[in-house]
């Protein structure tokens, strides 16, 4: 204990304390008597596909494929993924279903390796320089080296290192607060100057001016091999270790960034964000490993300890060792063997089988007896004492949030702040009420995350749903308003037809109520128009009924001459319309200078000669009524159908005569 | 080998923490209970056997009526009677009650507090008011009469009387005659004397705040301190109500003249303060949850404990201040979340409605 407040009192850097935070028995002690031991070679290796948080990786081999220690087995099969590696040379035996170490105890898709005692290795790329080579290039290696997070998260560590962010500080992570647990203690202790090395490549690749290593007062031995590394080391300048007294949750990188920064990881965001990366101790092994020995990872340090075990020791555990060889090597009980717990007793899991194996995060085993880890009492109502709020290393109220999820209410949780909690299980620890906390967060996390799901995707058809209402609605709206379109012109017609009928002697006031016909139905075609365009419409109108007229006059004359003269004046009009229409229609500038042109040499009729015309028209008519008249009449009648005929033609003459003198 | 290959007898499916600390509610309540030791032994010293008489018969009504609602209830009467609430809502009661208050009294108080003020709100941890101080007011405002025969301090005519005098006064013909107010019930009838007056007409004064009550708040206190050294509650509601007293009895003072409301230290020393400030409002069922809201929580109930002595109907007002704080509770519990790590400021009201 002395040294240990000796190295206490000559660490400088200032620390923050934790926001909560609880005291477990620390149970460390039983596995650190003994070196790191290695373990004999099993017979076969079970190698999840999902070692790692992110996508499975997916497989290069084949059953019955030999395979080299070392060999790529499954490739990354994302971004966020993580190759795997044959641990050990042998053949692939199946490629199936196993139980893995999850809480959920379900089977994954494995790779079965039967090793065959040889042990050997396939051709590695080792690195002589580093420095030599660019970051990205060392990225590159470390991913395909298969490395993910050796604390327990299993965050693949390449995507860690390329976030693109700038760095500044490399945290690396000796803290190892969860009881029990001493991979890393040992670790440290035994390969400290393998830690600093892999620390300064990390350091290198992220550009990061500083590194601190924190641990946990309780490990002093660990912290002395350390310091004793670190002064060999050429990079001592750049790396500075900082102890910091025992608590949990001092290990979880949100943590440990504040204790050893005083600044907090703004929520929903990552270390990357303040400049800063987080690794385990072990991490910076294996990328010392992947990077000087080429080595990709295919073990790692695991801890074997708990009651039921004789000797609970470290282990040098190939990835995928089941755990009933490991715990044998630790001389295990199986008679007072209660329960096996994967991981820490304040975050780990339990397990219903021994078969399961060892993976990349798997950093402990318990094998617990009964009086060890007792069966938890049934929970007791909640009576808010609020230890656990005192204890919530995030600030939360864990007794609030228990309450709303336990009423379900997603909101409420939300609003406080359900998806800050790490899961660390302080709450939990100190409830009077033995309730299960965090097994009540998990849950709840997982009904709003399906909610959120479900939601976008409901939204997703909501969406889709409205697109298709709105198209449709817009079909049978044009569809509507071709139809009326169709209906007013059709009554348009129908209208201006009864009002040229009505109004035939009158076609100027025929030609306005057809004007005004239109304007009625909302004659498509009418859109605001200007004086100019106005003045020309009524001229054509105009224009049109007096072609009609004298077309009609034309179709009722008898006389040669006057035919002539009427058939050369409704060209002329007819000339006229034509020329009106196109002016109304295009307005260009010529087109109007034309039709003004046309108008001036127009017959501009006064009222009184067409009413002469008209009277022209109506005795020419006469004349032909009275000659069909003669034709058929007796002698009686003759005479006075003549005397009348003599008549109507002198009329006709006369207006005519009339009409000629002004034409 | 028999377990390697197949579904073992080893335990799966606990969930993590898979070993909690050493703490029970039995444990919260035990030390509650423990702590209250202190005050109860300064409370029969100086008012007879009364007290510690009416704290078991309390005990044994809420025992009883506990039972009696479980069993309506169909739950499992070892383990809730086993959470030892029901006792400690007891012996509360049993020393808020005056020492001789008749056995009727505390039954209809202690099976209020325990029937309605609790079990019909669903049992521990689901009631909004303390259920101790529902009981008290209850019985406070239907029987004033014998809610204010406190004896004189050091039992009748100076000497305690015996313990079974103590039992025939309770459970027989009671103690009407030889009843006596308390300081803050003298000081509030006061008009027309000074403090000083008042202290050498009343042989109920003595010391700071009357003779027996200071030692049975220093008692509590002691016990309260206790409670804060073991974790049991934070320091946030006592400390919050003892400073709002302070505060509001060096403002209101008014020196010592006849219309004098008491010294700060009278305050504090007196009446159910110190009772109040450690074992009342820090219920934590009704009171509010987060640090910061039991501090307001006790400053709320400090200044209406003030505000009823000096201006209200009733000499004391610990349990009249606890009941309207219960309300505001939930209310306070929105406003005063803590700023969680990572975020900028803490989240306030009711989540927002989308």
């Amino acid at each position: 204990m002395n040294a240990q407040t000796k190295l206490i009192a000559t660490s400088e850097r200032k620390i923050w304390p934790l926001t909560g935070g609880v005291h477990p028995a620390e149970n460390k002690h039983q596995s650190t008597g003994m070196p790191i031991a290695s373990v004999p070679l099993p017979e076969t290796l079970v190698l999840p596909l999902l070692q790692h948080a992110g996508t499975p990786a997916e497989p290069v081999v084949a059953v019955g494929d030999k395979v080299l220690k070392g060999q790529l087995i499954a490739r990354a099969s994302g971004v966020v993924s993580a190759a795997l590696h044959a641990p050990s040379s042998g053949v692939i035996t199946a490629l199936e279903s196993r139980p893995i170490p999850h809480p959920s105890g379900f089977s994954e898709p494995c790779i079965i390796l039967t090793t065959d005692g040889a042990d050997r290795w396939c051709e590695l790329a080792a690195v002589n320089d580093y420095r030599r080579l660019p970051p990205a290039e060392l990225v590159a290696r470390i991913r395909d080296a298969g490395i993910s997070g050796m604390g327990g998260a299993g965050f693949p560590t390449a995507l860690k290192l390329s976030s693109g962010l700038p760095i500044h500080t490399l945290i690396l992570n000796g803290t190892e607060c969860e009881p029990y647990i001493t991979a890393d203690d040992m670790l440290m202790r035994e390969q400290a100057q393998a830690i600093i090395a892999g620390a300064a490549i990390l350091q290198y690749v992220l550009g990061a001016g500083q590194c601190l290593i924190g641990i946990e007062d309780n490990k002093p031995e660990a912290i002395a091999a350390m310091r004793a590394a670190l002064a060999e080391s050429v990079d001592a300048d750049k790396m500075e270790i900082v102890v910091f007294p025992t608590i949990y949750p001092s290990g979880g990188e949100k943590q440990l960034i504040q204790i050893l920064t005083g600044q907090e990881v703004p929520s929903g965001r990552l270390p990357a964000d303040l400049g800063m990366v987080v690794q385990n101790v072990g991490t910076a092994v294996a990328v010392k490993e992947a990077i000087v020995d080429g080595k990709p990872l295919i073990s790692r340090i695991t801890t074997l300890t708990g009651a039921a075990l004789q000797k609970p020791h470290n282990v040098h555990a190939l990835i995928g060792t089941p755990a009933h060889h490991l715990l044998q090597q630790a001389g295990l009980h199986e008679s007072q063997l209660s329960t096996l717990v994967f991981g820490g007793p304040m975050m780990g899991f339990s397990v219903d089988r021994l078969d399961i194996p060892v993976t990349k995060t798997a950093n402990c085993l318990i094998a617990a007896t009964q009086a060890e880890f007792p069966a938890a009492p049934d929970p007791q109502a909640c009576i808010r004492c609020g230890h656990c709020a005192q204890a919530c290393p995030s600030s939360l109220l864990p007794q609030q949030l228990y309450w709303h999820a336990r009423a379900e209410n997603y909101q409420q949780l939300l609003h406080h702040n359900l998806f800050d909690c790490i899961e660390c299980g302080a709450c939990a620890f100190v409830c009077p009420s033995a309730i299960p906390l965090v097994q009540y967060y998990r849950a709840s996390k997982g009904a709003i995350r399906t909610l959120e799901a479900k939601q976008a995707q409901s939204e997703r058809s909501r969406a889709r749903y409205e697109n298709r209402l709105a198209r449709m609605a817009q079909e049978s709206a044009e569809k509507e308003a071709k139809r009326q379109a169709n209906a007013e012109r059709a009554a348009r017609l129908k209208a201006a037809k009864a009002q040229e009928q009505v109004a035939e002697d009158d076609p100027v006031q025929a030609a306005i109520a057809r004007a005004k016909a239109r304007k009625a139905a909302g004659a498509p075609a009418k859109v605001a128009l200007s004086g100019e365009q106005k003045e020309l419409k009524i001229q054509l109108s105009m224009a049109r009924a007096q072609a009609k007229k004298t077309e009609r006059a034309l179709s009722a004359c008898v006389d040669d001459e006057t035919t002539k003269k009427l058939t050369s004046n409704l060209a002329m009009l007819n000339e006229q319309v034509a020329k009106l229409e196109q002016a109304f229609e295009g307005g260009s500038a010529e087109v109007q200078a034309e039709e003004k042109r046309v108008k001036i040499a127009r017959p501009a009729l006064s009222d009184d000669e067409k009413k002469r015309k008209v009277e022209l028209a109506m005795a020419n008519a006469a004349v032909k009524k009275l000659q069909r008249a003669l034709d058929g009449a007796s002698d009686d009648d003759a005479a006075t159908l003549k005397q009348q005929l003599a008549d109507a033609e002198q009329r006709v003459a006369g207006l005519k005569l009339a009409l000629e003198g002004r034409l | 080998m028999a377990l390697i290959n197949s579904r073992s007898s080893i335990r799966a499916g606990q969930t993590s923490p898979h070993k909690l600390a050493l703490n029970s509610t039995q444990r919260v309540m035990g030390l509650l209970v423990l702590a209250t030791l202190p005050g109860l032994l300064a409370q029969t010293v100086f008012f007879g056997w009364g007290t510690l008489i009416n704290v078991l018969w309390c005990v044994l009504i809420a025992l009883g009526c506990e039972a009696l609602v479980l069993k309506l209830r169909q739950r499992s009467l070892a383990v809730c009677l086993s959470d030892c609430s029901a006792v400690v809502a007891g012996v509360l009661l049993g020393l808020a009650l005056p020492p001789f208050a008749p056995w009727w009294l505390s039954l209809v108080a202690v099976s209020f507090a325990m029937i309605i003020g609790k079990h019909l709100y669903g049992g521990l941890g689901q009631n909004p008011f303390n259920p101790a101080m529902l009981g008290y007011v209850l019985v406070l405002i239907s029987f004033p009469q014998e809610m204010i025969a406190w004896l004189p301090p050091m039992g009748l005519e100076g000497h305690n009387n015996s313990l079974s005098d103590a039992a025939f006064a309770i459970f027989g013909s009671g103690v009407d005659a030889v009843s006596m107010a308390t300081p803050l019930d003298v000081l509030k009838e006061n008009s027309s004397l000074t403090i000083n007056e008042l202290w050498q007409a009343n042989p109920v004064f003595d010391g700071m705040a009357g003779r027996g009550w200071l030692w049975v708040n220093v008692a509590y206190l002691a016990g309260g301190l206790f409670l804060l050294w073991r974790r049991v509650f934070t320091w946030h509601a006592p400390i919050g109500m003892l400073v709002a007293i302070t505060i509001m009895a060096t403002l209101f003072w008014q020196g010592s003249g006849s219309d004098s409301h008491g010294s700060p230290m009278f305050h504090l020393l007196s009446g159910a303060t110190m009772l109040g400030a450690f074992f009342i409002i820090t219920d934590p069922v009704s009171g509010a949850t987060s640090n910061r809201g039991r501090l307001i929580f006790g400053v709320g109930v400090g200044i209406m404990v003030y505000v009823i002595r000096a201006w209200g109907g009733y000499p004391d007002g610990v349990a009249f201040a606890v009941l309207l704080m219960n309300m505001a509770a939930p209310t306070i519990d929105y406003y005063t979340q803590p700023r969680t790590y990572g975020h900028h400021r803490a989240n306030k009201g009711m989540p927002k409605r989308d």
